[in-house]
């Protein structure tokens, strides 16, 4: 934490935008800039890139940027995840290796954590790392893997000791995606998108030296970056914005934006697009229908407190502290809110949400709203799995009786997979 | 907007809760429930002259504390929660809120100060037996008895129902209309004493025993023009949509409590070899009534802040609060009945304390639906 006010850090950062923004520059080149200077990422410590600011002073600094209209550090996938992780738990030689190119948006990441027998319950993994000649050989599958047809890196969590319980045995690895045992196949969803991968380990290999924190420690670490995913740092959202001007810079980063988030494009429906409604109200005549003036007006309350929650819950948050399980509030809400979007677009359309594709009201962007908007409650921990958090370590209700901690993971029912 | 309380207010809000757990426990509400008076006469007189709350939004000028409705709306969420007994939302709210929009100086100068100080209990008598929160309502009619200049007297004629407190309040503004007029046109406000003649008043059976209604019928009571006449209309239904806000406020802190007691008691209870707070079915169920009563509380918070800072949504988001309080308190009440089993259909069992100001406070100034079509009219325009 620093001694200076809002002020003085707001017409620094002004000063260093005017004297050193060059939208002619190269992406790299840039962010290289803002590496050295801290300005790119603020709230990260003084030896790694940052200033050591709070979120409070970032969002201020973020200001700033937008007004100079000027690009940020690389920010859009799992990187932000990684970069998270990386700083909480990783070795210096971690944070020299990765943290610089995570910035400057060279490398891309992607999470290895779902397996097809372990989707809530994520510590059931059963990918396996096991030490053979000095290396760690890893087999397995993942499923449910954002970016890693484009990752160079994969945050794995695997089973390094099937005899001690479920969470002890699991380690946490940085995983070079680039070689031979490591197959990347797309999945596809009920959408028709193919938005993510399976990923499957055959003798996958990894350095003794990419173990990241103590061995076992892997469902720790798992958890700073499940964390920071629940408070929307996975970026996918927020910084999915190209600016339409001349500039190399502009012109990468457009680029870079467009590869990043080409098979999330589908994104905004899943949420429900309430930003829609009054405009299709009105298209389809319906403004004036009391029954469905309700329903909106339902949907509108929903998407305002949740809103609003967000906003108190970071007022909360900028008093100090690390993310809690106040981000487990706005991601159930979040359902809620898509779930009754759907409901009101389907009234809104009639039969017209029998329709798909360029048949379907919007250019087809409805019938996505209606097929997309299940995941919002799955994805990311399903809404049930944040009711578990909420009410234990908001409210803190005991614990279901469990079954898989007591015992060797080795003597635990799971999952067949074939 | 700041989403957050400041140091000072948050302590205050201690002060008050403080206060109220030790002045308005449960076997407090249960005694003052079933008396006439409705009040503690020692506890209003600390809750007016000893923390000043009466006169908390009432400026300085005219004997309050000069806060604003986020202040206000501290209040009444602590009363709420701890379901005091006493004529604050008839009197503070409803009446000092009315002089504040619609009085002249002079008026506001000679009411205002002893409803600030708790020396006189005042109402708003609104709501007729059509029972419509709106001015569309209003049928009692007000004549003038002099050629129709300032300073004139009037006469009303006709009934008023739902009058919070109104058996018991010392003043009572009216909400009447110029004979023959309707909609907006020809609403004026007067001041009546509760002892004039020609006025009738009599207690009705209300489901929420907490919160005491009345009806007052008025033949040929003599009564003093408030601010214009034929003006009502604006400053009326800006203190409905005042009364509306601080109502959420109120409400959401009952919510918050009910959850509290829900969640305490799904500890204790043991069913199973086990305390029921243990099953998935009911942690859920408690993590939805979280969601739900926060989201609730942030459109109240919100509501109140947007009206300090007069933004030019406030009475959107001001009738946003009050559908969604009036859903929120009411859906807690029953979840937390529910939770509870059988115990919590007991008259022995708090709950039901709640679950009736929920379901009163549901219906007072206007339905969730009622709202919720403001709120749309509000917006689209």
């Amino acid at each position: 934490m620093t001694e200076q006010t809002e002020g003085e850090i707001r017409s620094e950062v002004r000063a260093w935008l005017e004297a050193n923004w060059d939208s002619n520059l190269g992406l790299v080149e840039w962010r290289l800039k803002l590496a050295d200077s801290g300005w790119g990422v603020p709230t990260w410590p003084t030896e790694w890139y940052g200033k050591g600011l709070s979120d409070g002073m970032g969002r201020m600094i973020d200001e700033e940027f937008e007004r100079a209209g000027a690009v940020t550090v690389a920010r859009t996938g799992i990187r932000n995840l990684a970069a998270a992780t990386i700083l909480a738990h990783g070795s210096t030689m971690h944070k020299e290796k990765f943290l610089l190119r995570i910035l400057t948006g060279e490398d891309s990441w992607c999470q290895l954590f779902s397996e097809p027998g372990s989707g809530s319950d994520l510590a059931g993994a059963t990918t396996r790392a096991d030490m053979k000649g000095n290396k760690w050989i890893v087999n397995g599958q993942k499923v449910w893997t954002t970016s890693a047809h484009h990752a160079q890196y994969g945050l794995l969590l695997a089973r390094t000791d099937w005899d001690v319980a479920k969470h002890k045995g699991l380690s946490y690895f940085i995983l070079d995606i680039e070689q031979d045992g490591v197959d990347v196949q797309p999945l596809r969803q009920m959408n028709g998108h193919a938005s993510f991968n399976q990923v499957f380990f055959t003798d996958a290999v990894i350095e003794p030296e990419f173990l990241v924190s103590e061995l076992g420690d892997g469902w720790k670490v798992a958890t700073t970056t499940l964390m920071n995913e629940r408070r929307g740092a996975d970026g996918l959202r927020k910084y999915a914005k190209a600016t339409e001007q001349p500039g190399r810079a502009y012109a990468e980063e457009a680029e870079e934006i467009a590869h990043q988030l080409e098979p999330y494009k589908w994104y905004p429906q899943r949420a429900g697009r309430v930003d829609l409604v009054i405009q299709r109200a009105r298209e389809t005549g319906k403004l004036d229908d009391p029954t469905v003036r309700q329903e909106i007006a339902k949907l509108l309350t929903l998407s305002k407190t949740t809103q609003w929650t967000a906003m108190r819950a970071r007022a909360a948050q900028e008093q100090g502290g690390p993310p809690g399980p106040e981000g487990s509030l706005g991601k159930l809400s979040a359902s809620n809110v898509a779930r009754k979007a759907a409901l009101v677009h389907t009234m809104l359309s009639g039969a017209d949400a029998m329709l798909t594709g360029d048949d379907s009201p919007l250019e087809g962007v409805i019938a996505e709203i209606l097929v997309s908007t299940p995941a919002t409650s799955i994805a990311g921990g399903t809404d049930e799995i944040q009711k578990n958090i909420i009410s234990e370590r908001v409210l803190k209700l005991p614990k279901e009786t469990r079954f898989d901690t007591d015992r060797p993971f080795r003597e635990v029912p799971r999952n067949i997979v074939e | 907007m700041n989403f957050n309380f400041t140091e000072e207010q948050q302590e205050f809000r201690l002060v008050l809760r403080r206060f109220l757990e030790d002045k308005s426990p449960t076997t407090e509400v249960r005694r003052l429930m079933e008396t006439d008076e409705g009040c503690d006469p020692e506890v209003w007189r600390q809750v007016c002259q000893d923390l000043g709350l009466t006169g908390v939004h009432i400026p300085e000028a005219y004997g309050g504390q000069g806060f604003g409705f986020v202040e206000l709306g501290i209040v009444l969420e602590e009363m709420g929660r701890a379901l005091l007994c006493a004529p604050y939302f008839a009197s503070t709210v409803l009446a000092a809120t009315t002089i504040l929009n619609a009085g002249t100086e002079e008026q506001k100068v000679t009411y205002l100060p002893p409803i600030a100080a708790g020396d006189v209990i005042a109402t708003l008598a609104f709501t007729e037996d059509n029972g419509r929160w709106d001015n569309e309502g209003v049928e009692m009619t007000a004549t003038a008895s002099g050629d129709g200049t300032s300073g004139d007297s009037y006469t009303l004629n006709g009934t008023k129902s739902f009058v919070l407190d109104g058996a018991t309040a010392s003043q009572i503004v009216v909400l009447a209309r110029k004979p023959g007029s309707t909609g907006d046109v020809g609403l004026s406000l007067f001041m009546v004493a509760a002892d004039a003649d020609g006025l009738g008043r009599r207690k009705l059976k209300s489901m929420d025993p907490t919160r005491k209604l009345a009806r007052l019928e008025f033949k040929n009571v003599s009564a003093a023009l408030i601010g214009e006449e034929g003006g009502a209309a604006v400053p009326f239904a800006r203190t409905i949509d005042q009364a509306a806000v601080c109502l959420a406020n109120e409400m959401v802190g009952g919510a918050d409590k009910l959850r509290e007691t829900a969640v305490d008691y799904t500890l204790l209870r043991v069913q199973f070899g086990r305390a029921i707070g243990s099953f998935q079915a009911i942690k859920h169920k408690a993590a939805d009534m979280l969601l739900e009563v926060e989201s609730a509380k942030s459109a109240a918070y919100y509501a109140a802040e947007a009206l300090d800072d007069d933004t030019e949504d406030w009475p959107a988001v001001a009738s946003l609060a009050k559908a969604c309080a009036s859903d929120t308190y009411m859906q807690t009440a029953i979840v937390t009945t529910q939770m509870h089993g059988g115990i919590g259909f007991t008259w022995d069992n708090d709950t039901h304390l709640w679950f009736k100001r929920a379901k009163s406070s549901e219906a007072f100034l206007g339905d969730s639906h009622h709202h919720r079509e403001l709120m749309m009219q509000r917006w689209q325009d």
